[in-house]
């Protein structure tokens, strides 16, 4: 018997019990699809959180004037010593670094912003031209800081403010007032939302020097510094460490972070979570693999006169079990089949449903899903087909 | 050519054992029709089963066309089988899911022959067993007599040299059963060798060879 006329007759076969193959292959294909589903939104889950992490910017380098206590404390606040301030020169100078492309200055804090007898409450961030590009953030009209032009008193507002103050949305050229000092509103930010917890359409932007006379301080709250790769990113860390170190009398007095440290640790968490959650599905797949087992079982049985048939026309053993395996085959391919179109299908239906949530199934998942409910099938069918193929004809044509 | 030496077969049945057959010896000729007759129990089947290779003697020797069969593995009797040997049961055996036609075409199916030519042969086999009109139907939707027909095309469809029918005749009224001897007997012209299994005095007198067992030996052999 050749290898198509097996495939056909036991297609035929497979096809013939409809309903106990339409329940074997339903069992077969919500394993399948609850691979592809909890590994969609597995992955999904860290694709969003590395999503907000590139957000801040990439190859980012963060500079955070104190010490990180390792024992719980935080930046800025390790007790016994006032750490140094970290200046607007110190960034001057860790920006002509070879292993540093741009850099930013920050300053932080709370003013009220008014103009046109409106009032409120607004965060300041003070910083030059090149946070734009770092920060990964856009206009929407006017443009941002000039650059070398630290000292003409123009101011940049986030989204919701320029609706709020100039609802006829001609924001640029407006003249406002920060604190005591007066602004010339030279660009709105395009809407970005939230991100990690901080919403940059609620946001004004303002020269550094201005934001520092603004908050009376000499120090920056941070130092956003971009590495010109993804390989510069630990040389530009030393790098910077030691500099300041050098310019702070040999006292290692700021803290130097890097996203992808803590990017890694999300991605690795998240990926290990993936993996379980694939692996519990897995596990419906193998209990899918047990009810194989379980009804060719019971098919070996109920077709015992028919395999003795089958040896009585002179089928040799080989067949009979080779009939039996292209069964199984052919009914955890058309689960694995229908469990990956039933996940793509619901891994689309949660992105629809949480737009947020880049749910898509990952390649490996779905390969091994399919395959995971071949293998199975196939080895389910291994005990029956070999039980089959053993039969005695004589006894199997008399239906014992 | 079939010739059985001192045949024996013993099933064990818990601690007791039956000698279904002890010590057959026994030669039928190419082309010969004979008739296998006696009580329920006395061997019959067992005797038909070992000449057609689907059972194993537990002593004695077989010798089958010329070349001596006693010790051929499962997979060397299963192709024996297929190319020398044609079965017809009392029940038919057919496949329920198949069509006649499909029942019909599985031993070119297993024999591996080529998909234009098998249905050249299973058309041809429509025609000589009268089946034309009841190709496409499945089992249960045919007669008792039709039933035998595909059955009979099926076991000669790669044309056997011996047709060992197990009381072919046991599950159709009379009239029917008559009409299938008729087609076996028409084979057995045509050169192949008929033996029949069968309780039917009349039908088994219509052989041109009668053995008569009994309590698994031979006990009457007349021409
Ligand atoms: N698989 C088996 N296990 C145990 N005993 C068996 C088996 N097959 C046959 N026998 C016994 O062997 C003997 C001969 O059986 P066999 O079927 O050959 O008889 P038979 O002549 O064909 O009878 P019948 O006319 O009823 O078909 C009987 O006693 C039967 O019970
Ligand atoms: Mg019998």
């Amino acid at each position: 018997m050749n290898l198509r006329d097996t495939l056909v007759l036991s297609l035929s076969t497979v096809a013939s019990y409809r309903t106990r193959s339409l329940l074997i292959v339903l069992a077969m294909a919500l394993g399948v699809a609850a691979v592809v589903v909890l590994t969609a939104l597995g992955d999904g889950a860290r694709r969003y959180v590395v999503g907000q992490f590139s957000s801040l910017g990439t190859n980012l380098v963060i500079v955070l004037p104190g010490r990180a206590e390792t024992a719980g404390g935080f930046p800025g606040a390790s007790l016994g010593e006032t750490p140094r301030d970290l200046t607007l020169e110190d960034a001057r100078l860790v920006g002509q670094l070879p292993q540093v492309r741009r850099y930013a200055p920050l300053n932080v804090g709370v003013a009220e912003l008014t103009s046109a007898g409106r009032l409120r409450e607004v965060t300041v961030l003070g910083s030059t031209a090149d946070l734009l590009p770092i920060r990964h953030m856009k206009l929407s009209q006017g443009s941002f800081l000039a650059r070398g032009s630290e000292k003409s008193a123009q101011i940049v507002l986030g989204s919701v403010l320029a609706r709020e103050f100039f609802p006829d949305g001609r924001a640029v050229g407006q003249r406002v007032r920060l604190g005591d000092s007066r602004f010339l509103v030279s660009g709105v930010l395009a809407p970005q939302g939230e991100s990690m917890g901080f919403n940059s359409d609620e946001i004004v932007i303002i020269p550094i020097d201005y934001a520092q006379e603004l908050f009376n301080t000499e120090s920056l709250f941070r130092l956003l510094v971009e590495a010109r790769s993804r390989t510069a990113i630990e040389p530009a860390k030393a790098a910077i460490t030691h500099l300041l170190k050098l310019r702070h009398d040999g006292e290692e007095d700021v803290t130097v972070i890097t996203q992808d440290a803590v990017l890694d640790t999300f991605d690795r968490i998240l990926t290990a979570l993936t993996l379980g959650v694939a692996g519990i599905a897995a596990i419906s797949l193998a209990v899918a693999g047990i009810l194989v087992m379980n009804v060719m079982l019971v098919a070996v049985a109920q077709r015992t006169s028919e395999i003795g048939l089958l040896k009585a026309i002179g089928a040799p053993a080989s067949d009979i079990r080779r009939l039996f395996f292209a069964e199984a085959l052919w009914l955890s391919l058309a689960g694995g089949a229908l469990g990956f179109a039933l996940g793509h299908a619901g891994a689309f239906v949660i992105r629809l449903a949480y737009p947020v949530l880049p749910a898509y199934p990952p390649a490996w998942a779905s390969v091994a899903g399919v395959a995971t409910a071949l293998l199975t099938g196939v080895v389910a069918s291994l005990l029956p087909a070999a039980r089959a193929a053993r039969l005695d004809p004589v006894l199997a044509l008399s239906g014992k | 050519m079939i010739r059985l030496s001192a045949i024996t077969r013993v099933f064990r049945m818990g601690d007791q054992e039956v000698r279904a057959l002890n010590g057959v010896t026994l030669d039928i000729a190419s082309g010969e029709y004979v008739s296998i007759m006696g009580p329920s129990g006395s061997g019959k089947s067992t005797l038909l089963n070992v000449i057609g290779l689907l059972d194993r003697p537990d002593s004695g020797h077989y010798e089958l066309d010329g070349s001596d069969v006693t010790g051929l593995s499962e997979t060397e009797r299963a192709r024996v089988r297929r190319e020398k040997i044609g079965f017809v049961f009392q029940s038919f055996h057919l496949v329920p899911r198949l069509t006649a036609a499909q029942n019909i075409e599985l031993p070119l199916i297993l024999e591996g022959v080529a998909p234009a030519e098998r249905s050249a042969q299973v058309d041809a086999a429509l025609d000589a067993f009268d089946l034309r009109d009841r190709a496409h139907h499945r089992p249960s939707e045919l007669s008792g007599g039709q039933r035998q027909r595909v059955a009979i095309a099926r076991a000669t469809i790669l044309r056997p040299t011996a047709l060992l029918a197990d009381e072919p005749t046991g599950n159709l009224d009379h009239r029917i059963g008559a009409e299938v001897m008729a087609l076996l007997e028409a084979l057995h012209h045509a050169g192949t060798t008929l033996i029949v299994v069968t309780h039917d005095r009349e039908l088994g007198a219509r052989a041109h060879r009668h053995i008569a067992m009994r309590d698994g030996e031979i006990v009457g052999d007349e021409t």
